[in-house]
């Protein structure tokens, strides 16, 4: 159903005072649940909810050939499906622009913080690596989509067991599993997303507020202690019409510095 | 070894020579041909016109509809010709930045069609086409709120600097390429764009944004003058 101005209207003036339908403040997440064993013929997978949003991700991993240049390379590639049955605004066909914008999101922030080491997915340099096949699905779209799909894609990652694999034959064993895990680090990118809905910036939009936000502007980031703010940013996109003022952006790069500790600890205690 | 000196030996705030015209596709409502030393964008628009099917029209308001596409010999290795899931992002993003300047409240009902080409690509494309499209758009005689300019601002190792090459791009050593596309209004100063792609620090962010803004007031003078000297059609 859509989104009643009237509905808008009072979230506006709500926010205004700080507060938002569900008691939370503008910076407080909803609780987060990771869950595991989507699908016991995946490498890896993982349910995230967050409030009423569900999301799902699942790791397969084939043989593959490396890209020309980065001969010594495993591969990643990241695809997502917001799924009709997800949400009446979501229609079957070729992918949207905003399913892919999501995987492209998460997929930059999982190459470029360093997460995967896929010097390690190498079987035969310019020949033969391993590609990790990393797939999105949403189950329930109660808004902010972006953010539950980057943490079910890190915690399908951190848990997926390599299947085996014979070298001579080339072939992988699905179903087989052994007991090595990908070459992960400890650089776990997370993406959060900030919303503008007038001159107030907010996190964790429900759908009612993500159909209200006017711009958005999602982060990665990254801990690394050689720095002086203890995490780096490794992905971010603007999205949507409405522009950010440079002191706004200044704010939410503070910000999303204090979130991510958090966010963090979360998902620690719960991806063992 | 940490990057210092430029490869072209460029200035870490310096921009590449840039040339902007306008009016170069004679059928057009608007075009102009924007360029970052190598890097050439071409901007056309159409409209506004009725939009067809006419359920995707909007009663109150003209939309704008982008479509950035680079040509397939742009690049060194030949790119597949037609839209890619990357051609759809930048789309996309270039369609947002430019609707925080379009006005087409006067025009319910219609659509202008914007269409970035990439004739020759060295990094910084999707800035270039966002600079001949506000042109193109300008040149339209479409109603703006005000101008808006774009560049790539980036780190390399540790070094901010403005205006990427494709070898700094593609810099691998010490803390690699770190690549921010950011736009901003040309008078209120607010972000319209920015995307990333790297590793960087808050603080370092907040540097950039600066870099980027400066960089802009440099590109809208160049844009300005470029719609200054607007042959007549």
């Amino acid at each position: 159903m859509e989104i009643s101005n009237v509905t808008k209207k009072r979230i506006k003036e709500y926010l205004a005072e700080d507060k938002r339908f569900d008691g939370r403040k503008p910076f407080d997440f909803r609780d987060i649940k990771i869950e595991f064993g989507v699908s016991k013929n995946a490498e890896g997978s993982a349910k995230v909810t967050m409030g009423n949003t569900v999301v799902v991700a699942g790791v397969k991993i084939e043989t593959a050939e490396p890209y020309t240049d980065h001969e010594e390379e495993g591969t990643l590639i990241t695809t997502a499906e917001l799924l009709p049955l997800s949400s009446p605004r979501f229609e079957s066909g070729p992918p949207s622009i905003e399913s892919i914008e999501l995987a492209r999101i998460i997929d930059r922030g999982i190459r470029e913080s360093g997460f995967i080491d896929f010097h390690k997915l190498c079987i035969k340099k310019g020949e033969k690596v391993f590609g990790i096949l990393l797939d999105i699905f949403s189950l329930n779209d109660d808004g902010n989509l972006l953010d539950a799909a980057g943490i079910a894609a890190i915690s399908a990652l951190k848990v997926a067991k390599m299947p085996k694999y014979d070298e001579k034959e080339d072939v992988i064993s699905y179903g087989e599993f052994t007991s090595k895990g990908l070459p992960i680090t400890e650089k776990t990118p997370l993406a959060m997303t900030f919303h503008k809905i007038g001159n107030k910036i907010i996190i964790d939009p429900t759908r009612e507020e993500e159909e209200t936000s006017e711009a958005r502007i999602t982060l990665a980031l990254f801990k690394n202690k050689d720095k002086k703010d203890g995490v780096m940013i490794t992905a971010s996109q603007k999205g949507n019409d409405a522009t950010f003022k440079i002191e706004e952006l200044e704010e939410i790069f503070e910000k999303a510095k204090e979130k991510f500790k958090e966010l963090n600890e979360t998902i620690e205690e719960q991806v063992k | 070894m940490t990057y210092t000196k430029r490869y072209d030996g460029r200035k870490h705030d310096e921009m590449r020579q840039m040339e902007a015209k306008i009016n170069v596709v004679k059928n057009a409502d608007g075009s102009a041909m924007f360029k970052f030393g190598d890097t050439i964008a071409l901007a056309v628009v159409y409209g506004p016109k009725i939009l067809h099917p006419q359920h995707m029209q909007n009663p109150r308001k003209g939309i704008l509809r982008v479509n950035y596409d680079m040509l397939s010999f742009s690049v060194p290795e030949r790119k597949k010709p037609g839209p890619s899931r990357r051609s759809q992002e930048v789309s996309k993003v270039t369609e947002w930045a430019l609707n925080s300047v379009v006005d087409l409240e006067s025009y319910p009902n219609t659509v202008v069609d914007v269409h970035i080409m990439i004739l020759q690509a060295n990094a910084g494309t999707r800035c270039a086409g966002i600079n001949a499209a506000a042109l193109a758009l300008a040149s339209a005689g479409i109603p703006m709120k005000e101008m808006i300019s774009a560049v790539a601002v980036g780190k390399i190792d540790e070094t901010l600097i403005v205006d990427l090459i494709k070898e700094e791009e593609d810099y691998e050593d010490g803390e690699g390429a770190t690549d921010i596309p950011i736009a901003f209004l040309a008078k209120s100063g607010e972000v319209a764009l920015f995307q990333l792609d790297g590793r960087i620090t808050p603080a370092e962010l907040k540097e950039v944004v600066k870099i980027g803004r400066k960089a802009c007031k440099e590109i809208y003078e160049v844009q300005k003058k470029a719609l200054k000297h607007m042959e007549e059609k």
